[in-house]
């Protein structure tokens, strides 16, 4: 990820303007792996999933920082953006598109959809400043909603979508059939001592970072930092305050949808129905983890914050598993972690959404 | 002699290697109101800290020498120690809880119970804490307090709404209405005020010392120390320069001692100067909802060139003109610039046309006070002119940072480097990177609300020399509002009443005080429709 090492922030700065939430969770990361090499783990084999799952999840919490920055707080209606992806991937699949085809339509629908979905959540947002957070959050709780009558009731009718029998689209879509799963993991894929680099799916990520970073260095992008810093400072200034917040949630929504396809292939499933509804917290929490706050975050946060979440969240289940000695713990420890850090990271944010 | 009421002996400060007090002794006595003044920066807040045992202070490794109450060595290691032995404090920042009444601000947490059958019954389960309230009481003891105070308020309105002003006296109010209280302290009660309402608290506070209680009084306003004040500590550096009887000087000199050099403070020469008459800038019948500061129907002419100044008393109206005009809160009315109608409620066409805003509110909306001072200074002119930017439409960091040294020289603003956050610097110069801002945008007219509110008197008075070169040597015309007569009399070219949201009548700089007082209290026969007043036209 060099690109975010650009980001003018010396590696000294940048520390000492962490909080220390990034070394804490850091610091325990480190333990366990070196809990795991003790225990004679593969904890190369570790670090590499770490860096998988990281890439999958970072555009998500980038999702984080347009919606930060402007001042409506970590945005807990992730879920509008993924369902809004998903509807288009299922969309390009019934069109019948396949690889890498898929994934470029699904992507490009995705945004569309997330620029209109982003718009009227935006408009949402600016309704109720002041209550940004507990909104977004039932915001998201209520699309999903919502979109279980869409996966009901879309008229598709490809064999990989539906359920054998019955209507509606079913529960878990494999994309093995379209030629669609992992085809960014395996795209330039490498391996060093026994590391595996899913190159595709890094460079991604890295790329949609490099964007988001160039955006709000733009004019509209600095104006977004202003209205959230300061929205009367904004004011004067001669900025439109709730057409910025706009323009940061359609953002936002957009990397959301978009994520979701990169999710999807990386994973080599889509999911429907719940599965939109506990994504939000995890990529608010690893953000935060990361070192932002309610207020403020940068793009740097978001690489620290989600290979430090996903990383941590990888290795601690199975050293678990190993230390209890056979016990299969996996999901339960997974749970008790990952609640765990969203719980910690949730105590980190400063006061309220503006 | 009496004996001191309140005694610094020795006190010296560190914060890591940075002695920020040094070897000080004061002595005050009872029932006498001490001035204590310095620049910002002179250490004026870490006595008071160290006299409140702030957190910050003994978390920073506490301090050397001791504070003596009544003669005895005291330690004071959290404010509510403080409380105890009788130290009250008046914030400059309000310490008020809005939704509750006055009475219920003024007994927070010293709430009176009632005393009947339920309580007693209610408090043997559940504790003291679970008493009901005697509102009756509470409020008698308000009102008393507020009586004291000389002020008319009704101690069941809301805290909410109240003038700013008000609110100074509803904080002094519950300090003196702890039954303990022998020693206030008073930090720059004043800076908010208008005139009249300073006034009323100066006299307040003399019948307080005249009542007992020790009154340390931090101001920058000299000629209230003259007034008030029985003695008065000059701090410089976290050094005390001297400690004098104030019958035994001067505000000149208590000004030269404070700064370290000479200045002049009060009036300059102020030549009368030529002003073309052709008028660039015309308000009529302008109305502006701004919340405590009404405007109803004002009509002004400016012409090119000049400095008008606006003054007037908080609450009559005349930080809404400005507010109004830049489209800060709605507005209705005629504006033209250059002959040309401005669009109200639009700040940005406002902006593009050449006029720059200095807020009143320095760090409300005047600054984005955790970024550095660079971003802040281009903020405007890029988002208006789209300045500052590189060919892909990206902030050019070396211009902003160009831009920003330039400003740092020219307008003397005292910083690290450009790269520090505005929230860390001194309030004048934090108003002066919010005046290096409007300068960037190159405007012909500047708005500058309140520039020295705040503001120690060295860097006062290098603002007001700036915008008076700006007006002298660039042409720039400039409408300035402050709250403070002499120092629009010392800069402006003429001066604008405004009393209750309209215009009351205009004097040139020297006009007599009375004139000025007159007209602020609303009296001007000739003026009463403000229709009538011509530019320029002395009433009465």
């Amino acid at each position: 990820m060099e690109e975010t090492a650009k980001s003018g922030t010396d590696i000294k700065g940048l520390i000492k303007s962490l909080p220390p939430a990034p070394f804490i969770i850091g610091g325990f990361w480190v333990l366990v792996l070196i809990v795991a090499a003790i225990l004679n783990m593969p904890w190369v084999w570790l670090i590499s999933d770490s860096l998988q799952r990281a890439a999958i999840w970072g555009m998500l919490v980038l999702a984080m920082v347009p919606s930060i920055q402007s001042g409506t707080g970590p945005n807990f209606a992730l879920p509008v953006g993924l369902c809004g992806g998903m509807l288009a991937m299922v969309t390009a699949i019934q069109l019948g598109f396949t690889g890498m085809g898929l994934l470029v339509m699904a992507a490009g629908m995705a945004a569309i959809l997330g620029i209109i979905m982003g718009y009227l959540y935006g408009v949402l947002m600016n309704a109720v400043k002041g209550s940004e957070m507990a909104i977004a959050t039932y915001t998201g709780f209520s699309i999903t909603a919502v979109f279980f009558i869409i996966w009901l009731a879309v008229p598709f009718d490809n064999p990989f979508l539906g359920w054998f029998i019955g209507e509606g689209l079913r529960n878990t879509i494999a994309l093995g059939p379209m030629a669609a799963n992992q085809v960014l993991d395996n795209f330039l894929m490498f391996e060093v001592i026994g590391l595996t680099i899913r190159t595709g799916t890094i460079l991604v990520f890295a790329v949609f970072c490099t964007l988001v970073w160039l955006f709000f260095r733009s004019k509209t992008g600095i104006a977004i930092s202003a209205v959230g810093a300061n929205p009367m400072f904004a004011r004067a200034a001669g900025l439109n305050v709730d057409r910025s917040r706009i323009i940061a949630n359609i953002i936002s929504t957009s990397l959301a949808a978009v994520g979701v396809v990169v999710y999807a292939q990386s994973f080599g499933f889509l999911q429907l129905y719940d599965f939109p509804m506990w994504m939000a917290f995890p990529a608010v929490a690893a953000v935060l983890v990361g070192g932002a706050t309610a207020q403020r975050a940068k793009v740097i946060h978001v690489v620290i914050g989600v290979i430090l979440f996903q990383g941590l969240l990888t290795t601690v289940p199975p050293v678990f598993t190993e230390i209890l000695a056979g016990a299969d713990m996996t999901d339960a420890a997974r749970m008790v972690i990952q609640n765990a850090i969203i719980l910690y990271a949730l105590t980190k944010i400063r006061g309220g959404g503006k | 002699m009496a004996q001191n009421l309140l005694e610094f002996r020795g006190v010296s400060k560190n914060y890591a290697d940075n002695q920020v007090l040094h070897d000080i002794n004061i002595e005050i006595k009872a029932g006498e109101i001490h001035a204590l003044i310095g620049e910002n920066g002179a250490g004026k807040s870490t006595l008071m800290n160290i006299l409140f045992g702030m957190p910050v202070i003994h978390s920073t490794g506490g301090f050397e020498g001791e504070v003596c109450i009544c003669g005895e060595p005291v330690k004071i290691m959290s404010p509510h120690d403080a409380m105890e032995m009788g130290i009250g404090m008046v914030h400059q920042e309000f310490m008020l809880i809005p939704a509750f009444t006055i009475a219920e601000n003024i007994k927070i947490n010293r709430e009176i119970p009632k005393e009947n059958a339920l309580n007693s019954t209610m408090s043997r389960i559940f504790g003291e804490r679970m008493k009901t309230l005697d509102f009756k009481t509470m409020n008698q003891d308000a009102r008393r307090a507020l009586d004291r105070l000389e002020m008319s308020l009704d101690e069941f309105a809301l805290v909410a709404g109240l003038p700013i002003g008000y609110m100074q006296f509803v904080e002094i109010a519950r300090e003196i209405d702890k039954t303990n209280t022998r020693i206030l302290v008073l930090d720059e009660p004043t800076a908010v005020l208008a005139e009249s309402e300073a006034e009323s608290l100066l006299s307040a506070m003399r019948k307080l010392a005249a009542e007992g209680i020790a009154i340390v009084f931090i101001s920058h306003r000299l000629d209230e120390i003259i007034n008030v004040c029985d003695r008065v500590t000059v701090l410089r550096d976290g050094e005390l320069v001297v400690t004098k009887d104030v019958k035994d000087t001067n505000v000149i000199e208590i000004a030269e001692l404070m700064i370290g050099r000479k200045v002049s403070i009060g009036k300059e020469d102020n030549e009368a100067r030529e002003i073309s008459d052709d008028v660039i800038f015309e308000i009529k019948d302008l109305h502006v909802a701004m919340p405590s500061e009404r405007v109803r129907g004002v009509d002004l002419k400016v012409r090119r060139g000049e400095i008008l100044g606006i003054g007037g008393l908080a609450g009559q109206g005349k930080l809404g003109i400005a507010n109004g005009v830049m489209g800060m809160y709605p507005a209705r009315g005629e504006v033209l610039f250059e002959g040309k109608p401005l669009p109200l409620n639009r700040t940005k066409q406002v902006l593009k046309s050449g006029v720059g805003f200095v807020s009143e509110d320095r760090k409300g909306i005047g600054l984005l006070l955790d970024e550095p001072i660079d971003d802040n200074i281009a903020f405007t002119e890029m988002s208006i002119h789209g300045n500052f930017l590189n060919f892909l439409g990206l902030c050019d960091s070396k211009a902003i940072r160009e831009n920003a040294l330039k400003m740092i020289k020219d307008l003397d603003i005292r910083c690290t480097n450009e790269k520090q956050h505005t929230g860390r610097l001194s309030g004048g110069n934090q108003q002066k990177v919010c005046v290096a801002r409007a300068l960037t945008q190159k405007p012909k007219l500047l708005f500058v609300s309140e520039p020295t509110r705040g503001v120690d008197i060295g860097a006062k008075k290098l603002i007001l020399d700036l915008l008076r070169s700006l007006a002298q040597d660039q042409g720039m015309t400039i409408i300035m509002t402050s709250s403070e007569l002499a120092e629009l009399c010392s800069i402006c070219d003429s001066v604008t009443i405004i009393c209750e949201g309209k215009v009351i009548g205009t004097l040139p700089p020297d006009a007599s005080p009375v004139e000025f007082g007159l007209m602020m209290s609303g009296i001007c026969t000739s003026a009463l429709d403000s229709e009538n007043v011509k530019e320029g036209e002395v009433a009465q």
